[in-house]
């Protein structure tokens, strides 16, 4: 205590002098960063347009996402009637359609991402903590579900429940754990051998703050990043599923179900790819975006 | 070397054991059989089918004659294709998948590799970035809207490909799916040989090829682009896997006659055998790539060490 006494002022000064001196957490210092990335920062607004679109869909357009009107088959995108983005083969609004598919597929994208998060985060934890024999035997139950390509695993699955929506969440997530598990357990084994993980127990720390207070924030880094290039995965996934007719099914809609009217129409009727196709697109590129983004803000080296 | 590639196939076979029960016992729990159809059959018609078709045996027996089967190359009889083992399915698909499949990554690794070089070669330039930007376009729009589009714009429109078919494997059939399932690989290889590249030209041996006097084009090709390209070796798995998902639409929209689609309508329609068959070979084909892609990293990288 005593050592913080100097000549100069004393300690009186230095205390306060500490006290303006607003500490910046590595949060804080990842925030900033990612903030000063402008691909990171517009691709952040970007999105929330895009959910805040999606959230109030039955505010912005006076026709209901299943509300067929037979007088107005396949028009073009037309003003007059409030039909901005034209109509699809039953005369259905395709801007509400549109946004209805927003709400399902960033629904199927974070749920699904949730699933895989705690399945992955639990599995490769357990893995990389225990280690051994146990950790040898799990990893080699990833690698073996590693060789099957997930979407034929996602298609039985599909199969088996039935086309369930909810079960389209879970079953996805169910197998985009995988890298996740990996991830997690890689980390959980070289932080468990740091120098300051020994340094923090050397000078008596609990192990629970230490879990909380240096293991959680590290591993918390590479889990974000990879949370946020999973859900484009995930909405990806979820769309090559509805258009191959096993995802969501009529009247509700997800983007891969109107991707999939639309190839059929799109001699015709071009809007009806164009529009639910740009907004995937738009979306998965933000996610992608903001995802780069935050790994150089979390760990500026690898830049 | 011969020690470490024996290890891999122990560890390969048990794999591909493991992928053949899964997917077994997971075809069988779904309600629902391939003899299922508008109309129900009289319980004696379907009970001798079940009966040819050795599906009235307990499912054990069942399963353990089909491990014995495929241990002698036989994939059984398909239920819905009559007259047709799944072996003959599949050997008449297999071939053209195989084309397709190995164009695009032929493809993707060479557009791949060009301009990942050239976006490391100019970093932060806005060649870089136009090229970064064409990458992550190339991830973001999905197979299932460039094939529709591509085959629209050139096939329909333009005349100057075919739209669709298989036009006995003629060279202006397959132009479009191979771009169509390139594309997302271009994406991901040109961003890894982007990373390795800019990792490369920093390393101490670029500097000293450099200041021996080579000539910039020596240094780039000879000396950076090896050391470069290896951590692609080990995307040859992945990328397989991506292939063959991409397959499944790519068949199915230019209607070609590959195994890709036998998968989907083999799920729905319930016919065990031939779906079983399809992942055996794909399953087969990843396992394979990913034992090549490690033999091959220990080849170009001497530090890693065959344990």
């Amino acid at each position: 205590m005593s050592t913080l006494e100097t000549p100069g002022g004393g300690r009186g000064r230095l205390i306060e002098e500490a006290a303006r001196v607003r500490g910046r957490s590595l949060w804080d210092d990842a925030r900033a960063r990612l903030l000063a990335n402008k691909a990171a920062l517009s691709s952040l607004i970007v999105l929330g347009i895009i959910a805040i679109l999606a959230l109030f869909a039955p505010l912005l357009s006076p026709y209901g996402y299943d509300e067929v009107m037979f007088d107005r088959i396949t028009i073009p995108p037309d003003f007059s009637r409030a039909h901005w983005f034209g109509t699809d083969g039953l005369g259905r609004d395709l801007f509400v359609r549109t946004l209805h598919g927003a709400r399902v597929s960033l629904a199927v994208g974070v749920v699904a991402t949730l699933v895989s998060l705690v399945i992955g985060v639990a599995y490769g934890a357990t893995a990389g903590f225990i280690g051994g024999r146990v950790d040898e035997l799990m990893m080699r139950v990833v690698d073996v579900l590693y060789a099957l390509p997930f979407i034929f695993f996602v298609i039985i699955l599909v199969v088996i429940f039935g086309k369930n929506f909810i079960l389209l969440f879970v079953a996805i997530g169910a197998v985009e754990w995988l890298t996740m598990a990996r991830i997690v357990r890689g980390q959980t084994i070289s932080l468990k051998e740091r120098e300051f993980i020994e340094a923090a127990r050397a000078s008596g720390v609990g192990t629970f703050a230490i879990i909380r207070t240096h293991i959680l924030p590290n591993l918390l880094g590479p889990v974000v990043v990879y949370v946020t290039l999973t859900i484009p995965q995930v909405i990806l996934a979820e769309s090559f599923l509805s258009f191959l007719g096993l995802g969501i099914q009529e009247p509700l809609t997800s983007w891969g179900v109107l991707i999939s009217e639309g190839a059929i129409n799109m001699e015709t009727a071009p809007w009806m790819l164009a529009f639910p196709a740009a907004f995937m697109a738009i979306t998965l590129f933000c996610f992608n975006f903001i995802g780069d983004g935050l790994r150089d803000a979390i760990d500026p080296k690898t830049r | 070397m011969a020690a470490f590639v024996l290890r891999r196939l122990l560890i390969a076979l048990p794999t591909l054991f493991v992928i053949v029960t899964l997917a077994f016992f997971m075809m069988r729990i779904a309600p629902g059989g391939p003899f299922d159809g508008e109309r129900a059959l009289p319980p004696e018609i379907e009970a001798n089918l079940k009966a040819a078709y050795n599906l009235d045996a307990p499912l054990p027996e069942q399963y353990l004659r089909y491990l014995g089967g495929l241990l002698r190359g036989d994939f059984g009889p398909s239920f819905k294709t009559k007259d047709f083992t799944v072996a003959e399915l599949i050997l008449t698909g297999l071939p053209v998948s195989m084309k397709v499949g190995a164009g695009a990554l032929v493809l993707a690794l060479f557009f791949g590799v060009l301009l990942g070089t050239i976006g490391a070669l100019r970093q932060n330039s806005a060649i870089d970035h136009s090229v970064m930007s064409l990458a992550i376009i190339g991830i973001t729009i999905p197979t299932f809207v460039t094939a529709p589009v591509l085959s629209l714009v050139f096939g329909v429109y333009l005349g100057w490909l075919p739209a669709g078919g298989w036009h006995e494997g003629s060279l202006g059939a397959l132009i479009l799916p191979w771009i169509v399932l390139s594309l997302p690989l271009i994406a991901i290889i040109s961003r890894l040989t982007r990373t390795g590249m800019i990792e490369a030209l920093r390393s101490n041996f670029v500097r000293t090829a450099r200041a021996k006097g080579l000539p910039e084009p020596v240094v780039v090709i000879r000396h950076a682009l090896p050391a470069a390209i290896t951590p692609l070796v080990s995307y040859l798995g992945p990328a397989a896997a991506g292939l063959l998902t991409g397959s499944l639409i790519v068949e199915k929209i230019f209607a070609l006659p590959g195994i890709g689609r036998y998968f989907v309508d083999g799920a729905l329609a319930r016919d065990y055998t031939l779906v079983l068959g399809v992942v055996v070979v794909f399953a087969t084909a990843i396992v394979v790539l990913n034992l090549i892609a490690d033999i091959l990293y220990g080849l170009l990288d001497p530090r890693v060490r065959y344990s």
